[in-house]
């Protein structure tokens, strides 16, 4: 359970940003891949949790899934994975742990007033 | 006065932004120096200390190795690491369920470790299948562990781990036959989670299994500082 932790830095980041342009944050976009090791729900309920007593307090957190995409070196391109238990082309089959996408955990936007 | 419309800024940051610079810079370092990083993953009590135990008395006749042992509470691990005789720091993370870069900075620094004098760095994270996976500490290699008794699909509960990790072990083999361990089975769901990964099979208590990883380290170090020399 390390959400937490993660959450605290988000909203540290959010209010550094917002204190330097002068703006409240309304709401905190953030990209969170499958593969980031950290669990949606979780988070979100840690994001409450640590925006209380900061200016963030009441500010949302919206979450944007981002699947995993690994490059099959069979079909030279990049494709979908039918589970993340089975890193395996989602069209040939080919076995491949490259993973293009899929480990984001990145503040993406901040929508301020 | 109107209020002023609400509108979307954009940003993009790494959340873990700060741990990754502390990463590369020990990884820097570590490479500067020329010493062979290693970290070890697990679930709590799939025998990571025994195993480091038994590795350190092995690898000492031959090279110059330390250990850093992170749990959320005791020394007991760094007592019993502490038994092969190499340098070894305990590294107490309070509530915290797993190590950052930062606490592996702090440490060396704190024993004032010569890296230079070492050939193998081991850091021993806390017994945690999930939190581990997303900080990178500035290894050269992530060895995940997983013991006969655990069950095969571990690797398939767990996968954001074990797609993290370069290597895994197989621990406590000696006790494979009383629980009817099935080696195809957990070979099958590591290379579904990590096609392709190289997968160790060993028994600390009774050595059988740990010469391979032995020289399957001797093999990295050397490569590593090879590349270092070009």
């Amino acid at each position: 359970m390390h959400e937490l932790s993660i959450a605290m830095s988000i909203v540290e980041m959010a209010q550094e940003e917002a204190l330097e342009r002068g703006v409240r944050v309304n709401a905190v976009h953030l990209k969170l891949g499958a593969m980031s090791g950290v669990v949606k729900e979780a988070l979100l309920s840690s994001y409450e949790m640590a925006c209380d007593d900061t200016p963030l307090r009441g500010s949302r957190l919206v979450i944007e899934e981002v699947p995993v995409i690994v490059f099959c070196p069979n079909c030279d391109t990049q494709r979908s994975l039918s589970s993340v238990q089975l890193f395996c082309c989602g069209e040939c089959g080919t076995p491949t742990s490259e993973i293009v996408q899929g480990k984001e955990l990145e503040v993406v936007a901040l929508e301020i007033q | 006065m109107t209020a002023l419309e609400p509108r979307l800024l954009e940003v993009r940051k790494n959340v873990l932004k700060q741990n990754d610079i502390v990463a590369r810079s020990l990884r820097d370092r570590f490479h500067t120096a020329g010493v062979f990083v290693v970290s070890l993953v697990s679930s709590p009590g799939s025998g990571k200390t025994a195993f480091l135990e038994k590795l350190l008395t092995m690898l000492r006749s031959n090279y110059r190795v330390a250990a850093l042992v992170g749990d959320l509470a005791t020394e007991n691990d760094a007592a019993r690491l502490a038994r092969s005789r190499a340098p070894v720091k305990q590294i107490i993370t309070g509530t915290l369920c797993h190590l950052e870069a930062a606490m592996v900075q702090n440490a060396i620094n704190e024993e004032k470790w010569d890296l230079g004098q070492l050939d193998f760095l081991f850091i021993e994270n806390v017994g945690n299948l999930v939190c581990p996976s997303s900080y990178d500490l500035g290894e050269d290699l992530r060895v995940v562990l997983l013991s006969v008794t655990e069950g095969e699909d571990k690797p398939l509960k767990y996968p954001t781990i074990f797609n993290s990790a370069d290597v895994a072990i197989v621990t406590k083999s000696d006790l494979a036959v009383p629980v009817d361990f099935d080696w195809p089975a957990t070979q099958r769901n590591i290379q579904a989670v990590r096609p392709g990964m190289r997968v160790f099979q060993l028994s600390a208590k009774t050595g059988d299994g740990m010469q391979p990883f032995l020289e399957f380290l001797a093999e990295r170090l050397a490569e590593s500082r090879a590349a270092a020399a070009v």
